[in-house]
């Protein structure tokens, strides 16, 4: 396990590597100056180089690229155009609110989709197998800002249960961190329970005809022991795959979601930095995002160990 | 009759299809006793398989069964599903087609074969792995107590069936049901299957119930045999009288079928036509538009009775062939 677990990381590294190349190149593709930005009405020559020259601008792309990459291996990412502030700073700041967002978001799905898709899966063709398909195909359909704004309007505006949006750290104020989570995990969680859901229907639906679970039921094994113990483990494999895709995702910033509730994640960070084209704070943002993203592969390979014999033997 | 481990009467399973419903399984008799063999044979969708897992319970949702099945004496029909589950897993032991697909693989060998120790013996986990180790070295798979830890992707096909023979033992099932063990087998290897269920039944005094196309192996371990085609039983007796004086026009076809190593090279016999199609079966004798004695107009429209024709030899024709006609 040890090996495997070095091996991916390794592996990330590589495409770690790959992602700042590709962040850094894509950047210098978006039109528009920088530093003209900044600088806004206070443009003046010799100010306008000296900024350049600061920022490194002035250098050729692959002296910036390793210049960057060096100084991105201690840490520093740079600092922001607009604020002065450090780019890891900013971006670590808003971590906490992006993962406390998604992971609450992500829990609340899954609460909802395993019964919802096991239920519907052994029954299916019953009652609550048609109201959880008609239950995934709205969640689905539905635009998630929609949702989230009819959400506002019914708990925090006519019930007024909720407050409407804002950020409290969960560090400081766990029940008011709850309180205003609530909403926005509840939207976007809504719509992963959606996906969820049937993924996780159809996949049981796949295991419950296998011959092994007839296998299992011949052994006289409880209902609830059969479909736990052997149909659940079996089509919980490709269900870890999606779970992890929908966590990685959101990992990335729900950017409506954190716009619309006055969120302060990685999602506005980036919906900020590219109105400003705050260079530094994007690259910044991309690069967690994408170590996240690996990093949650990496866990997803380590469970689909755990779940499934067939693969480390491989 | 009451020493039956498993006798089933007047069994109908109707199955419920897109385009109608299908008899599968259309008013079948059979019993066998303790340590007996019972083979059930026919060609595919004969309707073997599914009277025996309509009558433990184990048919497909759509299908409706109907008829009454005493296991050890309890009529199973009428009990709720979570009696006939405890019955089923306690007494019965099964053993399926293809172990490449029958055994769960996320699971360890050892814990698939332990579990029905827990769910029926009461065993605890640690007594039910040990029983499970000796179970698998009683089925012949070496380093038995290394190997109760390995996954069922590190067996091979022949190891694996024995891996499903132990899951069928650990409870000391009266009756044992063997569907088609052996099909999916290497022809070595179905030898060694066959001969392990035979040298088990003997040690444990088990009852089995082999469902099979391979008549070799029905005269070598098989006491009485039931010939179903179209979801009826055709012909059925002890397998010395059924085979050696077949009185079915069909159960004549299909010895003739078998192919003979010793005839050398050739064509093989077969059966012209195709079985009926469940979905509408014809009102008369279903083999008759394949018939080579071809009888007359009744066999088309009426349903032959299974009459006897010697000591527990019933035949379901109207032309029943005569062993003094054999003889000639």
């Amino acid at each position: 396990m040890a090996r495997f677990v070095i091996r991916r990381l390794l592996q990330s590294a590589v495409v770690l590597l790959g992602v700042t190349v590709v962040v850094f190149l894509l950047l210098q593709l978006v039109p528009g100056d920088p530093v003209r930005v900044a600088l806004g009405t206070r443009f003046d020559p010799q100010t306008y180089e000296a900024l350049r020259a600061r920022a490194g601008l002035d250098q050729p792309l692959v002296v910036q690229y390793v210049n960057y990459l060096g100084r991105a291996l201690t840490g520093d990412l740079g600092v922001s155009f607009r604020s002065g502030r450090p780019v890891t700073t900013i971006v670590l700041e808003r971590l906490p609110a992006t993962l406390s967002l998604a992971v609450t978001a992500v829990l609340f799905a899954v609460l909802i989709a395993f019964p919802l898709g096991i239920v519907s899966a052994i029954r299916s063709g019953s009652l609550i197998d048609h109201a959880a398909r008609v239950f995934s195909q709205v969640g689905v359909s539905v635009p998630d800002f929609w949702m989230g704004i009819m959400g506002i309007l019914l708990f925090a505006g006519v019930l007024g249960w909720l407050p409407p949006s804002g950020y409290v750290a969960l560090t400081e104020d766990p029940a008011g961190w709850a309180s205003h989570v609530a909403l926005p995990a509840a939207t976007v969680g809504l719509v992963t329970a959606s996906i969820l859901t049937r993924f996780i229907r159809s996949s049981m639906l796949e295991v419950l005809s296998e011959d092994y679970v007839r296998t299992a039921e011949a052994k006289g094994l409880r209902t609830r022991v059969v479909v736990l113990r052997h149909v659940l483990r079996n089509a919980l494999i490709p269900v870890v795959t999606v779970v992890a895709v929908q966590l990685a995702s959101l990992l990335g910033g729900v950017i409506v979601i954190e716009v619309l509730f006055a969120w302060p994640g990685i999602g506005r960070l980036t919906y900020d930095a590219v109105q400003a084209r705050d260079y530094p704070v994007l690259q910044g943002a991309v690069l967690l995002v994408a170590a996240l993203f690996l990093l949650v592969n990496l866990l997803v390979d380590i469970l689909y160990a755990r779940l499934d014999p067939r693969i480390t033997v491989k | 009759m009451s020493e039956h481990v498993l006798a089933i009467e007047d069994l109908t399973v109707t199955i419920g299809t897109r385009r109608g419903p299908a008899r599968a399984v259309a008013g079948v008799d059979w019993s066998v006793r303790p340590g007996e063999t019972l083979a059930l044979v026919g060609e595919s969708g004969s309707g073997k398989s599914m009277s025996v897992l309509a009558a433990t319970g184990l048919a497909p949702r759509s299908a409706r069964v109907t008829g009454r099945v005493r296991l050890l004496g309890t009529e199973l029909t009428e009990l709720p599903e979570a009696r006939r589950r405890r019955l089923r897993g306690r007494h019965v032991g099964f053993v399926f087609q293809d172990p490449m697909t029958s055994l769960n693989p996320v699971l360890t060998v050892g814990r698939q074969v332990a579990e029905a120790g827990e769910e029926h013996l009461g065993l605890t986990r640690r007594a039910a792995r040990s029983r499970a180790v000796e179970l698998l070295d009683l089925v012949g798979i070496p380093s038995a107590a290394q190997r109760v830890d390995a996954y069922p992707h590190q067996f091979s096909g022949g190891m694996r069936q024995r891996v499903v023979i132990a899951m069928a033992l650990i409870c000391e099932p009266d009756l044992l049901i063997a569907d088609e063990p052996t099909t999916a087998l290497d022809v070595t290897t179905q030898a060694q299957i066959v001969e392990l269920v035979a040298d088990l039944q003997r040690r444990l005094g088990t009852a089995v119930v082999w469902i099979t196309h391979d008549l070799g192996v029905v005269a070598g371990i098989a006491d009485t045999v039931a010939v179903m085609y179209a979801g009826r039983i055709l012909e059925q007796g002890p397998v010395d009288a059924v085979f050696g004086a077949p009185s079915h026009p069909y159960t004549s076809a299909l010895l003739a079928a078998r192919p003979d190593p010793a005839a050398g090279g050739g064509d093989l016999v077969t059966i012209a036509g195709a079985p009926p199609n469940p979905l509408d079966l014809p009102p008369g004798c279903a083999f008759w538009p394949r018939c080579p004695v071809r009888g007359d107009a009744r066999c088309e429209h009426e349903l032959p009775p299974l009459v006897p024709v010697s000591a527990g030899h019933q035949v379901r024709t109207f032309y029943p062939r005569r062993v003094d006609e054999e003889a000639q």
